[in-house]
């Protein structure tokens, strides 16, 4: 975003304070500096995790976007690009991830593997897709999807940062967007919290 | 072969040396030997201390439902080159199916036995560590085993028919009450289910380890989990250690976290719908796993490529290794502290290898480019100048320059002389393979060893280091890179004109009945792969004998005795891909 974008909220500044004076909303410095220094954290599952590395090395330079500074720790990334393929055995540790970030967090499904399984969606150890368990903002395809693919799907997420408004952010709200996600059990196949109702009745499903 | 070819191509008669056990199988189309599973272990260490048969390349079972019979196949080759043998074992196939182990003699068995414990539930007796792999403690069942259905199970063979009855699609998961991948066993009740903890007997098996102290005093040693999110593991890999300070004193590694069930879903699929899986296998390396995997079943169907579709497929095996072991130096050095510096300098140099892959294949990394009996596209228009380019000016420069930068760099040095080592007895003991096995001190070179394809019309190097530490290790890579920058260049200079298949193509090929493994010196090792047709549309069993896996056997002894921050180091030194470890 330039500038001249950030400093025209409708009011004219006299043309002496002009150099000097700007004159904003709230809502827009907040996003234009949250949507300039999206830090993803440092996390590849897969095949397009290679893609990633290859999108902030020095033909794509994600360093564009303020993107390049990757945390390996998930208390300080804003932004989580699931880069492959999400397995069962994976599941319960990408969720732990999701809750430890601090909002506000953005996810990316990076590849048709995060996106709806992919290729392997009928393997048997293989989630279909990580919105199973984590809410998506924004959704990459490709197998992998090319640098510039991702590129793309990352000026989404800064362009859904910037229709955000502080007034409505969930972050700053009380309900149940703010509650952690239980983290899936492996048992003798995954089993969803959510879904434990479901499961109780369809093992006494027969029986009534 | 070319009658010309150095190595010795004689192969043991084992009938004559074990009279009234070992048989021959005459199964159309399969080869080896059938050995009764009493005699298994001495016919194995026959093989290996008398007939020099020192190198364990795969072990894996087979499930052969019709006939009531359980199958492990073993695969054996001689260090010094020339052709393998293989010998299986037949047992009934009736639960508890019990093996013995032959990790006593080949230690490089133990996590393929365990691979096939887990898939197939055979039980390795005398194993030391029998554990699931892949798979979590606790899973219901055996996948691999022909009777055991998945969640969103169709039908054996694809297509299948409800893909697009009538233009329209199905989702899977409106099939499954869950609306998801998953299904639970008769009579599962998750209220009276009591949770195991899966990590239990992992760290049972961590804390087997040997005292060393011979101070008397008690000491209490600390669990480290390192992974699956961490990053220097390169993916999803994890290491539990155990640390006496910061010394490792016993360390297992855990994977599975990327287990997409390559070999289900592989025998499901037609033979052809296989080839662009095989590239999400290694996926840094998609064109050495294109190779292996059309060779294997070139062999099956018993046809040639055409000339040209050989010096295309030699160009881009090569360029993939060189690609490869960019990326591994990057990584490497990264893992010893060289925060992404190096890496962008080896990655500058992998766009442009990227580059002619998209020319020829359309895809940057997932090239699907190899079919049986060729190539599927000949080079476009302009791409043999890049590749001239590449290959006669830019690379040789560019590597020279990288390997200026690091091989007298003083960190490099200091943290990857002496360390990690691995002696060249036990990189065979543990069927290690590739640039860990050549940085170790042994010359075994597939392309040399064994030839395939073309390879034994050039003139290369097979390199090789003596110390087996990590800075060989890295250093190998250079010299590897340097040997196919050779090859790409007579390649170019002798590329013929002609076809580029040698059949028609078609979406189904047939595949006679048979068995057949065929391996490439791929980027990483030694990758094979090994398929059962029994002359449908899909193999009946289709396994990837995975260089990064196996190499990972030695994964643990080398790092014991080493400091915790070297472990980091090491790993990098591998070079391991979590695609082709978890498949």
């Amino acid at each position: 975003m330039v500038p001249e974008d950030l400093n025209s909220p409708g009011y004219d500044i006299p043309p002496e304070a002009r150099g000097q004076v700007a004159i904003t909303t709230l809502d827009r410095i907040y996003n234009w500096g949250r949507s300039a220094s999206v830090w993803p954290m440092m996390f590849g599952l897969a095949c397009c995790a290679i893609e990633m590395i290859c999108t902030a090395a020095s033909r794509f330079d994600l360093a564009r976007f303020g993107m390049e500074i990757m945390r390996p720790s998930p208390r300080q990334s804003d932004l989580m690009i699931v880069s492959g393929t999400v397995t069962k055995k994976m599941i319960p540790i990408i969720v732990r991830l999701y809750n430890q970030m601090p909002e506000p967090k953005y996810v990316l499904a990076m590849g048709a593997c995060a996106c709806g399984g992919g290729p392997f969606k009928e393997g048997y150890n293989v989630v279909s897709g990580v919105d199973k368990f984590i809410p998506v903002d924004v959704y990459v395809p490709g197998c992998p999807p090319t640098p510039q693919a991702l590129l793309n799907g990352l000026m989404k997420i800064q362009e859904k940062i910037r229709g955000e408004s502080i007034k409505t952010a969930r972050w700053y709200q009380k309900g149940p967007d703010a509650a952690e996600i239980p983290i899936p059990i492996l048992g003798p196949d995954l089993i969803d919290p959510r879904k434990m109702e479901l499961l109780k009745s369809a093992v006494k499903g027969p029986e009534a | 072969m070319v009658a010309s070819s150095p190595v010795s191509t004689q192969t043991v008669d084992l009938a004559a040396r074990f009279p009234g056990i070992a048989t021959p199988d005459t199964r159309p189309g399969y080869s080896g030997w059938i050995i009764p599973k009493e005699h298994l272990l001495e016919v194995a260490r026959t093989l290996r201390d008398e007939l020099g048969y020192d190198y364990l390349s795969h072990v894996t079972g087979v499930d052969y439902l019709p006939e009531g019979k359980m199958e492990v196949v073993y695969q054996v080759y001689k260090t010094t080159g020339g052709p393998g043998i293989n010998f299986k074992v037949q047992v009934e196939r009736r639960d508890p199916i019990e093996v013995p182990s032959i990790v006593s003699i080949y230690p490089g068995a133990e996590f393929q036995e365990r691979e096939a414990w887990d898939l197939l539930g055979i039980r390795f007796t005398g194993h030391p560590d029998l554990r699931r792999i892949l798979m979590w403690e606790g899973f219901e069942g055996h996948p691999l085993r022909k009777d055991w259905k998945e969640a969103y199970y169709e039908e054996e063979i694809k297509p299948y028919k409800s893909r697009w009855p009538e233009g329209r699609h199905v989702y899977a998961e409106s099939k499954s009450p869950f609306a998801d991948n998953v299904a639970y066993p008769a009579g599962f009740d998750p209220e009276k289910w009591v949770p195991t903890d899966p990590e239990q007997a992992l760290y049972g098996a961590l804390a087997r380890y040997q005292v060393r102290d011979e101070t008397g005093l008690e000491t209490d040693h600390v669990i480290v989990n390192i992974g699956p999110q961490h990053p220097s593991t390169h993916g999803v890999f994890r290491a539990a250690v155990m640390l006496d300070g910061e010394t490792i004193v016993s360390l297992k590694p855990v994977m599975g976290y990327l287990h997409r069930n390559h070999e289900k879903i592989g025998e499901r699929n037609t033979y052809l719908m296989n080839m662009p899986y095989t590239d999400r296998l290694d996926y840094l390396s998609s064109m050495s796993n294109n190779f292996a995997y059309a060779l294997t079943v070139e062999k099956l169907m018993n046809i040639k490529p055409p000339e040209r579709a050989e010096y295309l497929r030699v160009m881009m095996a090569e360029f993939t290794r060189i690609a490869n072991h960019l990326m591994a130096i990057g990584a490497l050095t990264n893992d010893l502290g060289a925060y992404f510096t190096p890496m962008l300098y080896a990655l500058e140099e992998r766009e442009l290898i990227l580059d002619v892959f998209e020319a020829v294949s359309g895809s940057r990394m997932m090239c699907n480019y190899f079919r049986f009996g060729g190539v599927v596209r000949d080079l476009p228009e302009g791409t043999l100048e890049k590749i001239k380019d590449l290959a006669f000016e830019r690379l040789p420069r560019k590597i020279d320059e990288l390997d200026r930068f690091l091989s007298e760099n003083e960190i490099v040095r200091s943290r990857g002389i002496g360390q990690g080592v691995l002696t060249a007895e036990d990189a065979i003991r543990y069927s290690a393979t590739g640039p860990l096995l050549r940085a170790s001190g042994v010359p075994y070179d597939i392309r040399r060893a064994e030839p395939y394809s073309i390879y034994d019309q050039f003139e290369f190097d097979v390199c090789v280091r003596q110390n087996g530490d990590i800075y060989d290790r890295l250093m190998i890579r250079f010299d590897e890179i340097r040997q196919s920058i050779r090859i790409i260049q007579q390649a170019v200079r002798r590329l013929p004109e002609g076809p580029i298949m040698a059949v028609k193509p078609a979406y189904t090929v047939r595949v006679p009945p048979g068995e057949a493994y065929a391996r490439v010196e791929g980027p990483k090792g030694e990758l094979g792969f090994y398929i059962i047709s029994n002359g449908k549309p899909a193999p009946w069993r289709y396994h990837v004998r995975a260089p990064s896996f196996i190499n990972l056997t030695a994964f643990g002894p080398m790092c014991t005795g080493q400091k915790v921050a070297d472990m980091v180091a090491i790993l990098g030194s591998i070079d391991i891909v979590l695609g082709e470890v978890d498949r």
